[in-house]
């Protein structure tokens, strides 16, 4: 219990996906200027990182990996390399069911999202997600907290940026910065901030 | 009087028109320091009270003094103590004007005021005069009055350094909080994180050799020792108590960075201005209770692992500069809530990292800095909040 607890709380605050590994930038730059937006995107990704994490841990361990056909008497082959295809497509299909889902029952989040809901399938935080949950060898359990954390701490971060961006209308930036510019240098400051929490070992 | 009749007379070159036109924020700051303004409300007064940024700002300039002259008393306290052991002296030009105008004595306290003098006021003037520099040039540029919240942040920055950080990190550290932390945004009141809190975790990070790891920090070349949060991380409670009393820290005969060492001289300064309601007292409620009810109940569960987590809250408050960040820093008016409830939750949220940060990541011994910070980036969050639920309260009442 306490070894997932640390993993939650090392997926949310340390490896931060978008402040400290800088995945889902795109997204999290775009859809940060209201607070009420970032939430539902938040609870968006929190939602296809939950369920797509541990999917794609179920189908490289029991299709993918090498010998993981094994069940099906084919010990020796090894799809490991259909990876990325796969997790596209599992992310692709949910993020479709979600936005089906989100039109029909929520659509006043589903408005508010507009073209970034289906954007979440390209979202590189997603993918990332994923593709890190192989890389360390997660099992089953591990994946679903896993996948929980790295949402959370997305959703957390954006909505944190959201808020600042608010505070923040009422600044004066440089001509130069202005836009973009100013988020960049901001998004830089709040992984300042994330970095105390840096070179905790849970 | 004849200085004011030398500044009417010098002034319409700083009109427009005039010859140094855009040097009119550099008068008008020389102005203001000595005199009143001249300009008047004209329509409708809407003045509530006297208080305005300035006198706030003077207000946390002097309230660090308390901090800073004990600082500096024992900054040399502690050198002298470590040179008395070692039988090592100081080299260099401090070591000429320590030789001429002092001594090495630790009982002696001119002595000790002096050697810490000569390590604290060239770091408070490269502070002082680079971060000054920046402030100018955006002033000039912008054609905005010079503001004196560049004082607070400069004896803020100035204090929570180490007394042998080299002078030229000083410089870089405060160039970064002024120019990126606070100028990028617009200058005072438009940021999101406090400038000399931003100064210093750019240092942390980019020098981490020199700022941070679990060695006490002295004016002593090649002295080591642990921290008191170091000792109770790797050796627990009792090894910090057989090294440091409580009162000790409490007072600050302890090592450490310049002006947090002392709790009680942080409390003076602290406590005016709490009564000048220049600080939120809520802010330092919510600090106070944060940093109490996560390490009282770190206490309760214990940990076989880790001594730190058996570390009680009244030790949690006397060391690692936990006073300076909860009076000073965190009640910064820029960066904090603003909203009432916004502020008791964002002073949590502070005292609660700090514990967290000590108990699990002693390499930062200044945790709350970095909690402060962190905390920083959330208060805009909890603004919102309130005020949302405000506007849905309200609404409520109407229907």
């Amino acid at each position: 219990m306490e070894y997932y607890l640390g993993l939650f709380v090392r997926a949310i605050f340390i490896e931060n996906m978008a402040l400290s590994v800088f995945l889902g930038m795109c997204t999290f730059l775009a859809v940060s200027k209201k607070v009420s937006a970032a939430i539902g995107l938040g609870i968006a990704v929190v939602v296809v990182l939950t369920i797509t994490v541990p999917v794609n841990n179920l189908i490289y361990n029991y299709l993918l990996a090498d010998g993981a056909l094994a069940w099906a008497g084919l010990p020796d082959v090894d799809l490991s390399f259909l990876g990325l295809l796969s997790y596209i497509g599992v992310i692709a299909a949910l993020v479709q069911i979600l936005e089906m889902f989100l039109d029909k029952y929520v659509p006043a989040l589903y408005n508010a999202l507009g073209v970034f809901l289906p954007l979440i399938t390209v979202n590189c935080a997603i993918l990332g997600a994923s593709l890190l949950m192989v890389e360390r060898d997660y099992n089953f359990g591990e994946s679903v907290v896993f996948g929980a954390g790295a949402g959370v701490g997305w959703a957390l971060a954006i909505v944190a940026l959201a808020g600042i961006r608010e505070k923040l209308k009422y600044s004066d930036v440089p001509d130069g910065l202005q836009g973009l510019g100013i988020t960049f240098i901001t998004v830089g400051l709040m992984s300042l901030g994330f970095m105390a929490l840096g070179g905790i070992d849970l | 009087m004849a200085l004011r009749k030398w500044l009417d007379g010098v002034e319409h070159h700083f009109q427009d028109g005039g010859r140094y036109q855009s040097f009119y924020p550099l008068f008008e700051a020389v102005d203001t320091i000595f005199y009143k303004p001249s300009s008047v409300t004209r329509s409708t007064a809407h003045v509530r009270d006297g208080v305005d940024l300035k006198r706030i700002m003077i207000t946390v300039w002097l309230a660090a003094f308390p901090a800073m002259f004990y600082g500096m008393y024992n900054l040399g306290f502690q050198a002298n103590e470590i040179l008395a052991v070692t039988g090592g002296s100081v080299d260099g030009w401090r070591g000429s004007l320590i030789a001429a105008f002092g001594g090495n004595d630790s009982g002696n306290i001119w002595h000790n005021m002096w050697f810490g003098a000569l390590y604290f006021v060239p770091i408070y003037l490269v502070t002082f005069v680079v971060g000054g520099f920046w402030e100018v040039l955006f002033a000039v540029k912008r054609g905005h009055e010079i503001n004196e919240g560049f004082f607070v942040t400069s004896i803020l920055f100035a204090l929570v350094c180490p007394p042998d950080l080299p002078l030229w990190q000083a410089a870089l550290g405060i160039s970064f909080g002024i120019v990126i932390g606070k100028e990028v945004f617009g200058g005072t009141g438009k940021n999101f994180l406090n400038p000399a809190l931003t100064g210093r975790a750019f240092l942390y990070f980019a020098y981490p050799a020199q700022l941070s790891g679990d060695a006490v920090w002295t004016a002593v070349d090649g002295y080591s020792g642990a921290t008191p949060l170091g000792l109770v991380a790797s050796e627990g409670m009792t090894a910090l108590q057989a090294q440091y009393t409580w009162m000790d820290s409490f007072i600050g005969a302890i090592p450490g960075s310049i002006g947090e060492t002392s709790t009680l001289m942080v409390m003076i300064g602290g406590a005016i201005l709490l009564l000048t309601k220049v600080a939120s007292w809520r802010v330092v409620a919510g600090v106070f209770l944060g940093m109490f009810v996560f390490s009282s109940f770190l206490n309760l569960v214990g940990s076989d692992s880790n001594p730190a987590f058996s570390m009680p809250w009244y030790w949690h408050m006397v060391v690692g500069g936990f006073a300076f960040g909860m009076f000073f820093m965190a009640t910064d008016p820029v960066s904090a809530a603003m909203t009432n409830r916004g502020r008791w939750a964002y002073g949590f949220l502070i005292g609660l990292m700090t514990v967290l940060i000590r108990v699990i990541n002693p390499a930062f011994p200044e945790g709350i800095m970095l909690a402060i910070l962190f905390a920083n980036l959330f208060a805009p969050l909890f603004d919102h909040f309130a005020v949302q639920a405000n506007i849905k309260r309200r609404l409520a009442r109407v229907q």
